[in-house]
């Protein structure tokens, strides 16, 4: 079976995040698999592992993407593609994405395609769907179960806490929800195995596409920091003179009732 | 490697040579791969082996022997086990990575750590093909696991004063082991233990001996006081039926192999003082952080900064410390060929090369962690004695660090020890380095110390360098074979050359960092490095003074001290003030950074 993840990068969910002139500071943060996308490696690897074939984990980034691929490669997938755009493409957004995988699948036989549910950053969620629906497939997001046989899978999807039950013919595409597995962590022979693994590099030119192909169709106008959360207030006195009070904050001061 | 290299790389060098940065390595040098190791042993540890640390500190040892299993399977038992045995042959920086992110696990390192290192070793090192063969696969996969056997009731710091002896059968096919083996880490479950008899109560020998073998059993479980999640039981050996084809080494050479599984053992655990510090002040600075007192932060307060200063410069010297000598291992071990690198023999050597580095770092890297750990438990009040709070057993944990694998006096004792035998044998020109420092002290001027970064340190560095060679060569000269008796004069000796290395190493690491990436990138530690250095070279020269008080009188003393005041002339650095500025970078990442 020909397996494909999309995978992507994103700060390590420890880091502070810090907004300075409208953007995000990224300049000293430490980058991880974004978590959704480990779920898809993981699943990748344990269908190859049953059916046979070949998981190839794609990104789209830059040069320090290399180290979540070599991670995915550690962790046991066998092939790896770095899409680096960062000399030529200055803004994306989920279109540019989806624009540029569409056109590195157009030659692909894909079997399977595997991608997180969302990233942790932006999370849009869209990249997959709409990879799915540009490529032609079927595709089913949020699983949390993958039985493959022949050329059919069985899928159970998480809807708001409820479980689906879906059958759906390859090729698919699945993105991939917490509970689907367990991600391993990389094995020490891993890690010293990956080092070995064939690692391309593309830039979007090499997929015949240029800026002007990925011109993003959103536009980010602010980005901001959550307000800090207020410290709570404790009410005190009899149960019905509390009730009395809270009702009253919740019409005049909250404005929710 | 070329010649002048050569003697860069030998070891207790660094007091007499002037390196620079590129002379070194650090953890900058770290590759990817180091990297992902060390994720791989702390996503283990904190996701599989911290959920059972309750179970563990229970006695639970089913669960050490499942976790170490599962250890081996992600590679975590076979870092120093050759590939042709089943392990992986990383390289020392790797498996120090490994030993590093396993200090969080409390006394479960000490349970990994007495497998892979005291235990497995000694077969990797010393053991025949026959015996590499039968043992270290399963080793590194977990299958079997290790410990080791050498400390008796009667015998500690005196190990050669074994009374357990050995005795080949008539048959000729078993020695006869009897005696009693104390304080033995993992002996509940272990399948193997490297146990030192002399045979014919003369001749100190080690032994591969197994538990199934007839004669062998353990005693009732210790109650420690902390690191009670590893397993600590006697050996008893009865007449314990071994066979000969498992005498380990040769006959009366068991001190060979103790004394290099000691190396091993002090700067694994130097390492594993260091992780655990950067826990501990992890621990410290979120604690401060989040705990509020007359409605503020406590790490508001320049108190509260002052101790994260403090433990943040002591921590990055000791670090730099430890894998410079890992680094050191890596150097050496990169001037032998495949031939050599293959022989387990040649691989101890060239971590005995380092046995001065090796104590050193054993000594400051375990008062390391008792001083955070102590200072974390502080800035926790009454809650860090509690034992809800990780801190508590941090503390508890960390006090045996400084007994064992020679207590932290013996290793002191040693230092200077050493460095006086590889004088006299010529190895180390330290006498005459002393003997025209006596001469160059009478003509010495001031010496104009420039304004750029990490000069006024390296200055210090150079004059405490000499303060260590007057020290040193004045009680040499006064004592000479005899200066084995004068101990409080070796310790302080112990101690100034303790801190040279560790000031050395954190100014080496900055100037090599600056190189790579700039200064602007490396402020904090340009800010660890001024701290450390001038509080150490603080220490150091109190130690002189005592020193050369206690080894001269009258007009010598007084020409002594002024030359001494020569030494320490210098404009010191504001340490209140870099310490709130170090403290600030803490308490914003709410850990230990560099």
């Amino acid at each position: 079976m020909n397996i494909y993840v999309l995978l992507k990068k994103t700060f390590d969910t420890e880091e502070k995040i810090v907004v300075s002139n409208g953007q995000i500071e990224d300049d000293s943060a430490e980058f991880i698999i974004n978590p959704y996308d480990e779920y898809a490696v993981e699943e990748a690897i344990k269908q190859r592992d049953e059916h046979g074939g070949e998981v190839t984990v794609v990104t789209i980034g830059d040069e320090d993407s290399e180290k979540q691929l070599r991670t995915a490669l550690a962790m046991g997938a066998d092939k790896a593609v770095l899409i680096n755009t960062e000399d030529d493409l200055e803004d994306g957004d989920q279109f540019s994405t989806a624009k540029i995988l569409e056109t590195y699948f157009e030659d692909k036989d894909a079997d399977l395609i595997l991608a997180g549910n969302v990233a942790i950053d932006e999370a849009s969620g869209q990249v997959g769907p709409r990879l799915a629906t540009r490529l032609g497939i079927s595709y089913v997001t949020t699983i949390t179960g993958l039985t493959i046989s022949g050329d059919t899978a069985q899928i159970e999807k998480d809807v708001e806490g409820d479980v689906e039950k879906i059958e759906c013919p390859l090729p698919l595409l699945v993105t991939c929800q917490q509970g689907l597995n367990e991600p391993r962590y990389p094995s020490l022979p891993g890690i010293m195995k990956a080092k070995k693994k064939p690692l391309a590099e593309l830039e979007i030119d090499d997929l015949d596409l240029d800026e002007d192909d990925l011109e993003p169709k959103t536009k980010t106008l602010e980005i901001f920091m959550p307000q800090e959360k207020q410290a709570g207030r404790v009410l005190e006195g009899e149960p019905d003179a509390q009730v009395k009070e809270l009702v009253s904050l919740l019409k005049n001061e909250a404005k929710v009732l | 490697m070329g010649e002048t290299k050569e003697s860069l790389f030998k070891g207790g060098a660094f007091l007499i040579e002037d390196l620079t940065g590129e002379d070194i390595i650090t953890p900058e040098d770290f590759t990817d791969e180091h990297k992902m190791i060390a994720k791989t042993t702390e996503d283990f540890v904190v996701g599989d082996v911290l959920p059972k640390v309750d179970n563990l500190e229970n006695h639970e040892f089913e669960h050490s022997v499942e976790l170490l299993k599962k250890a081996g399977e992600l590679g975590l038992l076979g870092a120093d086990v050759p590939e042709e045995y089943g392990g992986l042959a990383l390289d020392k920086i790797s498996s120090s990575l490994i030993t590093e992110k396993f200090a969080r696990a409390g006394g479960f390192s000490i349970t990994h750590g007495a497998h892979v290192g005291i235990g497995s070793l000694p077969i990797v090192f010393f053991g025949n093909d026959e015996q590499k063969e039968k043992y270290l696969p399963k080793l590194a996969t977990g299958e079997l696991l290790a410990a080791y056997a050498l400390t008796e009731p009667s015998s500690g710091s005196d190990a050669l004063g074994a009374k357990a002896t050995a005795k080949l059968n008539e048959a000729g096919t078993h020695y006869i082991l009897n005696g009693e083996k104390q304080w033995i880490t993992n002996s509940a479950f272990a399948d193997v233990f490297i146990v030192y008899a002399k045979i014919d109560g003369e001749h100190f020998s080690a032994f591969i001996v197994e538990r199934d073998y007839p004669g062998v059993s353990t005693g009732p479980e210790e109650k420690k006081m902390g690191i009670k999640s590893s397993s600590t039981r006697t050996l008893v050996l009865e007449d314990a039926e071994v066979p000969v084809e498992n005498l380990l080494g040769e006959k009366g050479r068991g001190h060979i192999i103790a004394f290099n599984i000691l190396n091993v053992g002090r700067y694994k655990l130097a390492i594993g003082g260091v992780g655990g510090a950067k826990r501990a002040l992890e621990l410290a600075v979120g604690y401060t952080n989040q705990r509020k007192q007359f409605n503020t932060p406590i790490s508001s307060f320049s108190l509260t900064k002052e101790k994260l200063g403090t433990m943040g410069a002591h921590t990055y010297a000791n670090e730099s410390a430890v894998y410079r000598t890992v680094g050191l291992f890596e150097q050496r071990m990169g001037s032998l060929t495949d031939e050599q690198l293959k022989d387990g023999r040649e691989v101890a050597r060239a971590i005995a090369e380092y046995q001065i580095e090796c104590s050193m770092n054993k000594y400051m890297c375990t008062e390391l962690l008792d001083f955070v750990a102590d200072e974390a438990v502080q800035l926790h009040g009454g809650y860090g004695f509690m034992q809800e709070y990780e801190v508590e057993r941090i503390y508890r944990d960390s006090r045996i660090n400084r007994i064992f694998e020679g207590t932290n006096e013996i290793n002191r004792l040693l230092v200077p020890g050493t460095l006086l035998k590889k004088a006299m044998k010529g190895e180390l020109p330290l006498f005459e380095k002393a003997t025209t420092l006596q001469e160059e002290l009478m003509m010495m001027m001031p010496e104009e110390v420039g304004t750029e970064t990490l000069e006024q340190e390296k200055y210090l560095v150079r004059n405490a360098k000499k303060m260590v060679l007057l020290g040193a060569g004045l009680a040499a000269q006064k004592y000479m074979q005899k200066i084995e008796q004068e101990q409080e004069i070796l310790v302080n000796l112990a101690d100034m050359v303790a801190e040279v290395y560790n000031m050395e190493s954190a100014i080496l690491r900055t100037e090599k960092a600056i190189q790579q990436s700039g200064e602007e990138k490396n402020n904090l530690k340009v800010l660890y490095t001024q701290v450390y250095v001038q509080e150490a070279f603080n220490r150091i020269e109190a130690d002189a003074k005592e020193t050369l008080i206690a080894v001269e009188e009258g007009d010598t003393l007084r020409m002594m001290l002024s030359s001494l005041r020569k030494l320490t002339r210098h404009t010191p650095t504001n340490v209140i003030a870099k310490k709130r500025e170090i403290a600030a970078q803490i308490i914003e990442a709410e850990k230990y950074i560099v």
